[in-house]
């Protein structure tokens, strides 16, 4: 009697380990904030061409919807999901804002002038501050605004499939 | 003159290094408690990373705008969920979290009695 018991003390522990483990390794590692941020953040940046200081509430005033790219020269996944933005930037619902995270001007204009501007503004991120005042953590990540709301956020290079869910948005 | 401006200087340092040294300390033991989410098993203090580096800055500019270390906490976790703090906070999310332990402990603590009642008999 006692040792079918020890055994069955034995049993159930590890097969609770076993299910905890076959369950949390399957799961993806990939930890996305959840960010309880709705309203995009109040800031001040400096614009990259005309090096203005701009208010945020200036940027996102109109009544369309905005795209807010995190991108730098250095980033690879940046000039991949670049020509994207190109195209994207056709479409005269929306407004594209660059914001250029801890770059150096003369890399991210040359990365501008070979790959095409694709934004209406570029504001600049030296320090990294203004991408933790949104939630980021790293480059690049894209946030589609709609009146000072964010309605959508994409970590990491945007592809067809998201590109696709933001035109889908803004029809 | 020469000596009095040197003085004046002197009490200046004086003066503000003792409160530029409690705000390094506030920093730090945020920065402690703060895990940097692109880096495994490290705390923003303890990391070099892109985020890490801004959000030590972030978290020194808050403190310099006059925000208690709570208040911080509560910015970054809007921002990022709670996931940040190492020191989760207590509530309907966490009671297990924080009750496993004691519940452990006294559930142990009545097996333990409960045989030395057995043995005094």
């Amino acid at each position: 009697m006692k040792s079918k018991i020890i055994s069955f003390l034995i049993i159930i522990p590890l097969i609770l380990v076993f299910i905890i483990f076959y369950k949390g390794l399957n799961k993806s590692n990939f930890y996305e904030p959840e960010s309880k941020i709705e309203n995009i953040p109040v800031f001040t940046a400096i614009t990259f061409f005309q090096k203005e200081k701009i208010n945020s509430q200036n940027i996102f005033d109109k009544d369309k919807f905005y795209l807010l790219n995190i991108w730098a020269s250095w980033c690879v996944p940046c000039k991949d999901e670049h020509p994207l933005l190109v195209n994207l930037s056709k479409n005269d619902k929306l407004e594209i804002i660059g914001l250029n995270y801890k770059d150096n001007f003369k890399n991210a204009e040359k990365f501008l002038n070979e790959l095409g501007n694709p934004y209406k503004k570029i504001l600049i991120d030296r320090d990294g501050t203004n991408a933790i005042e949104w939630g980021a953590f790293g480059v690049p990540e894209t946030f589609l605004v709609f009146e000072n709301k964010i309605v959508k956020k994409f970590i990491g290079p945007l592809n067809f499939k998201s590109i696709e869910e933001i035109e889908e948005i803004i029809k | 003159m020469k000596i009095i401006k040197i003085f004046i200087t002197i009490l200046i340092l004086l003066y503000f290094s003792p409160l530029k040294a409690d705000e390094d300390r506030l920093q730090n033991n945020i920065t402690k408690n703060l895990r940097c989410l692109i880096c495994q098993g490290q705390s923003v203090y303890d990391s070099d990373s892109e985020f890490a580096i801004s959000l030590k800055l972030v978290v020194r500019n808050k403190i310099k705008e006059g925000l208690s270390e709570d208040q911080i906490y509560n910015f970054l976790s809007e921002k990022y969920g709670e996931w940040i703090l190492y020191d989760p906070k207590f509530n309907k999310n966490t009671y297990f979290l924080w009750f496993l332990p004691l519940l452990i402990f006294l559930f142990g603590g009545a097996i333990i009695f409960k045989k030395l009642i057995k043995i005094k008999r």
